[in-house]
Formats: structure tokens, sequence, C-alpha cells
């Protein structure tokens, strides 16, 4: 699926159509009577004014295509802020069930994410910003068993036990992963609001958890984007549009027909301590990951993208890059055992003694969880010195299934009709 | 699995009951709908929705609009009650908002006819079964012509649209959200108390 960003929407645009509805977008019917026609005015008088630094500055008008092969939101450029949650569908009992609320979520995202309000939104204005606003939904096994017993992939089901977990029931599992992200926080608010509405009849929130990155705009999209300990993070990553992304996240051949075009998506919140990191040097903390801090090169290089050459050694025999190392202990030898990492930083109210409750909200998509994630989260449990500062507290695995067209519904080549 | 034949025949059914229950609503009074340039094939409906009611009342809302001369709505009719009005919003003698059945019905010029909470609106009056969330439901109007436009509406769980029924009896949308699984919850949201509250945890 092609991710293009538009910008045609905001310069010269039909402002009425834009909010009032069209073909493809719409306002829902609640306020547009409440609201009248004065507010009609003062927006295109708004729009206005902002057509002339639309491309330089105002970037609220951008969108991801919602429909397509493939949901959007996994090869999608990260935006800055996500909001994510895992809904357990505790009254949902059977795949008619499942098909009304699909149906529902998609509709409203399908809207929101054009800039449009969704239906019988109560507060459209706040839908008019999708600044590439996306939602991507998953589902848990509980789910997908609703469909038949055997419509589960076999890695659809919670990860092992690691010796480094410290694990919250309540920040693991859920039916349902409902997956909003955009530039724009209030954006993120009110899509998450309008989603989650529609699941109330269905069941209730089991967990949900916000992250970020940098601002848009704060530097170039192109830059790796640096964690809460101040790594350059995702260097290692496969690229945007290469095939080896492709193979990693999208080649379903072992997967379920009804996958073909979906992915797995494996969430881990890990808690990083700021303040035992605090009290290691910058030598340390270049070690314990194999690379600078400065641009993220590996001990062996000096450009962030340089290869690690492991074989290096020191003058006394050493390896430059630790066995301990992140960065080794993270590249397995095994072909396929590669991973798409795509994380957020969060940072919430610290309770009691320490300054941070901070960490990492560590996203990986994968086409299969137990061949590609799991051994790589075996090797990083036996051995990995960044495990001294970080300790993984939420855990769950969910299937993502593929895009939809317009007129059907993320779900539908599961639940199909 | 295939979805279960039960939910997709279902689905259509409600579909075909609406348009015998229209038919049969006009075609005594009213020439066969063919006539040319009849005054429904004028209209559309944009961001047609109904509020999810567990049994009593409802209400569908949407934009309507027409692409040609003005018309008039007189009537509608739905699968889903037998009973339905065009309702309207207005402002009773103690200052109360409060719904009534609109005089002359819905007049849809170029200008869009807009059919939103605490404004006009369609009021299914009796249900003759849960409206869940996410399910279709069929609406046919009837312009003065006695042509019938037709359109499909999906059902919504929403706080809002708790205006008193200002008619023989006093009563107020029903306000549940409806799931159908085994173990609804009742809810004591009623008229007046548009309760936005985060879900039951
Ligand atoms: C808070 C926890 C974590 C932190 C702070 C962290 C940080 C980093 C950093 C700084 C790098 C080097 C730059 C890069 O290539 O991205 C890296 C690489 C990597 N990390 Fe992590 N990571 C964490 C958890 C994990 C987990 C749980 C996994 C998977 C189970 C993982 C898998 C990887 C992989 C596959 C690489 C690339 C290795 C390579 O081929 O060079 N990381 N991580
Ligand atoms: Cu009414």
């Amino acid at each position: 699926m092609t991710q293009s960003d538009t910008n045609d929407a905001l310069p010269g645009l039909n402002r009425r159509r834009f909010l009032w509805g069209g073909a493809a977008t719409g306002v829902g019917a609640a306020t547009a009577a409440l609201i009248g026609s004065s507010w009609r005015d003062a927006s295109s008088t708004a729009a206005a004014g902002h057509a002339e630094d639309a491309r330089s500055a105002i970037h609220g008008a951008l969108t991801v295509p919602f429909y397509g092969a493939r949901q959007a939101g996994i090869d999608t450029p990260a935006q800055s802020h996500t909001v994510i949650t895992a809904v357990d569908l505790v009254q949902v009992q059977t795949a008619e069930q499942v098909v009304r609320l699909m149906r529902l979520l998609t509709d409203d995202a399908a809207r929101l994410t054009q800039g449009a309000a969704a239906l019988a939104d109560p507060e459209p204005e706040l839908a008019i910003v999708p600044a590439r606003l996306t939602v991507t939904f998953g589902f848990g096994e509980r789910i997908v068993r609703l469909a038949g017993d055997n419509s589960a992939p076999s890695w659809l089901r919670p990860l092992p036990a690691f010796s480094i977990d410290d694990l919250d029931e309540d920040q693991c599992g859920g039916d349902l992963l409902i997956h909003v992200a955009s530039e724009d926080l209030v954006t993120v608010s009110h899509a998450q609001r309008m989603l989650l509405k529609d699941t109330r009849s269905f069941g209730q929130v089991r967990w949900s958890t916000e992250g970020f990155r940098r601002a848009f705009g704060s530097e170039e999209a192109s830059v790796t984007m640096r964690n809460l300990f101040g790594q350059v993070d995702g260097t290692a990553n496969p690229r945007l549009g290469s095939d080896d992304l492709e193979t990693v996240v999208w080649d379903s051949s072992a997967s379920p027909a009804w996958l073909f075009n979906g992915t797995s998506m494996v969430i881990r919140k890990i808690a990083m301590d700021l303040d035992t990191w605090d009290e290691l040097d910058r030598p340390g903390r270049e070690e314990s990951v194999g690379r600078y801090l400065t641009n993220g090169a590996p001990l062996t290089g000096h450009n962030e993208k340089d290869e690690p050459d492991f074989e290096k050694t020191t003058p006394l025999g050493f390896p430059v890059i630790a066995e301990f190392a992140h960065t080794r202990r993270a590249r397995s030898s095994v072909p396929g055992e590669k991973i798409f990492r795509r994380a957020y930083n969060y940072n919430t109210t610290p309770t009691g003694g320490p300054v941070s409750d901070a960490g990492l909200l560590f996203l990986s998509y994968q086409a299969d969880v137990d061949r590609q994630f799991v051994p790589l989260q075996q090797r990083l449990d036996e051995l990995d010195l960044l495990n001294q500062w970080t300790t993984p507290i939420g855990s769950a695995v969910f299937a993502i299934p593929p895009g939809c067209a317009e007129g059907g519904f993320i779900g539908d080549s599961l639940f199909a009709i | 699995m295939k979805l279960s034949t039960k939910f997709a025949t279902g689905f259509v059914a409600l579909g075909t009951i609406t348009a015998l229950v229209g038919c049969a609503a006009t075609a005594s009074e009213t020439a066969p709908s063919t006539a040319v340039a009849a005054q429904a094939d004028s209209v559309s409906i944009e961001d047609a929705w109904v509020k999810s009611a567990e049994e009593g009342m409802s209400a569908a809302f949407g934009i309507l609009s027409t692409d040609g001369a003005e018309v008039t709505v007189i009537s509608a009719s739905t699968a889903a009650s037998p009973m339905i009005e065009l309702h309207e919003t207005v402002a009773g003698d103690d200052g109360q908002m409060m719904m009534q059945e609109k005089d002359g019905g819905f007049v849809v010029s170029k200008v869009e006819m807009i059919l939103a909470p605490g404004g006009d609106h369609l009021m299914l009056m009796g249900l003759t079964a849960p409206l869940l969330a996410g399910d279709t439901v069929g609406f046919e109007l009837t312009m003065e012509d006695g042509s019938i436009f037709s359109f499909d509406a999906p059902v919504k769980d929403y706080s809002g649209a708790n205006e008193t029924y200002n008619g023989d009896e006093s009563v107020d949308i029903e306000t549940d959200s409806a799931s159908g699984s085994a173990d609804d919850r009742g809810s004591d949201t009623r008229s007046g108390s548009a309760d936005e509250g985060a879900p039951d945890q």
C-alpha cells in the first residue's frame, strides 16, 4: 500500500465539503444543527488565513490513506504521538458481534483518519486536523478463535515467560488492539475517545499507554528516533519500502490465508530506570549497546549506518563491541530472526520516590512471532547488559489483519460474509 | 469460518421487510413511484445513523439534501419500528427542550436539511427489537408525490438525544446501550441526563 501523505486538502480547499461531508468525508449530523452557519463562516476564514503558510508550517491536513490492502500505521513513517489501547471484549461471544463492532470501528477510523468527524461525533471540530492520523487494529487469540478453532496462527498467544520479566497482568494481553497515532495529541485523544465509545457495548478497556517521539518538524523526518536513555534507537531496522521489510513484516506464506497482507505485533512495555542509568558514565553507556551516543555509530565505525564489526578487538584483545552489548545480542546469525521495531517513549507520572516513571513502548512487527521475535528475546534474556536498567512490565501479542476496501471492514478476511 | 449465515440472512431480511412495509404503507394512497422525475430521485442522505436502544423509542439522524427542486418528506417507515414520526425539537412552556411531530413534514431544499440530536429527527416510537450497536436499519421516506427514498443507517451508541417527548404520553428515548450479549447491563441514563461517563470498569 502506498502511504503517500497528501497535503492537497488544505490550500484553496472547499472548506464546506471538507467539514460538512462529501462522498468520502462527512461530519456527523450530531452537532451540525447546533453549530449553525456563523461557525461555518469563521472556519472558512481561518482556512484562507492558513493557506499561505500551509506548505511551510501547517501540517494538520496531512492524511495517510485508510483503505488499502494493508493497514496503515505499520510501515507508515512513525508519527510523534500514539496511544495504544487493549480492550477486553467481555461481552463478545460470537463472530456476529465482532462484525458489528469492527464495522463501527472501521467506519470511525476511515472518517477520522481523513479529517472527517465520526458518525455521531459530538466534537466534530476536533476531527478536522488529522495530522497523519492512523488507526491500526489487532486481534487477540480469543477473538480470532470466534471465527473458528483453526483460524488462529500458532504464535497468537502470550509470549513465553522470560527471566527479566516483571509483568503486571493489567498491562498484558487483551482481545482487541486499537493503535492510534498522529502528529497531534489532541487528534489522538479525540480519535481514541470516539473509537473507545464504540467499544463500550462490547467490552471494557484493559490497558492503555501513551507514547511519544520528537514533535513533527523538530528535525528531519529521516532522523532515527532517540529513546529516553538518549540512545539512537532504530538504526539497524529494515528500511521503509525495502525488500527486507517486506519479508520481515509481510511474508504471510506460513500464516493462515486470512492473514495475507497482515502481520503480527508484539508490544512490550519496558520500564527504563533513569535513576540507575544516571549512575553510568558515557563510556559505560556506549559499551552497553555497542554504539556511540552522539550519532548511533557502532563503536567500530564513524557513521550511524556503518555496519558494526563484531570481530574487531582492542589492542588488549577484547572485542570492541562487548559480548554483552545489546547490539551484538540482538543480532542473530540465524537468517529470518529479524523484526521491525517501531518504538515510542513513555513518561508517566511518577509515584513514590523516583522522579521518573519512564520507558520504552517497544513495538515490533514480524510475520511470525515464534520464528522471528521469540529467539531474539530469548537471546536478550540470557545476556544483554541493558537488562540492568530495563524491565519488561507489559506484554501482548496481536494478529494484525490486512487492511480493507471501502465498504469492507478490518477483519473481513477472517469474519467474511 | 464464514460469518454465520444467521447474521447474514438476518441482515438481508430486515431490509426486505422494510421494503415491504414501505410499499404497503404507500401503495394504496399513491401512484407507483416510477413516474418521471419522482421527488425521491433527487433526494440523498449523508451520515445517517440511529441511536441504539434496548426497547421503546429511538431516533435516526442524517443530512438530507436534494439536487432538484424543494421536496417535502411527509412520512417515514422502518421495519425496526412500526410507529415512526417526523419530529422537531422545540422549547416547551417551561423552557425545557422537548420534541413533537413536525407540522408539514421535513422540507428539503438545496440547503441541507439536518437531522440531528437536539434538532429535527426521525422518531422511532415503538421498537420491535433491540437496536444493537453496529447493526444496520433500513428506512423509507415518502415524499409528497408518493415516491419513496430508501436508505440504510448504522446503529451507534449515543448518550445524548434525551429530549422529552411531548406526545400523548411522556416517554423518554431509551438510552441503554445494547450489545445483544447475555449480560446486557441496565442503564440508569434517563432523559435530561446525558451521561457520558467512562465505561464501567
Ligand atoms: C528498553 C529496552 C530497549 C532499549 C533501550 C533498546 C535500545 C536499542 C538500541 C539503542 C539499539 C541500537 C540501535 C538500533 O539498531 O536500533 C537497539 C538495537 C536493537 N534492539 Fe533494542 N532496545 C530495547 C529492547 C529491545 C528488545 C526487547 C528487543 C527484541 C526482543 C530489541 C531488539 C533490538 C534489535 C533487533 C536491534 C538491532 C540489532 C542489530 O541488528 O544491530 N531491543 N536497541
Ligand atoms: Cu422525537
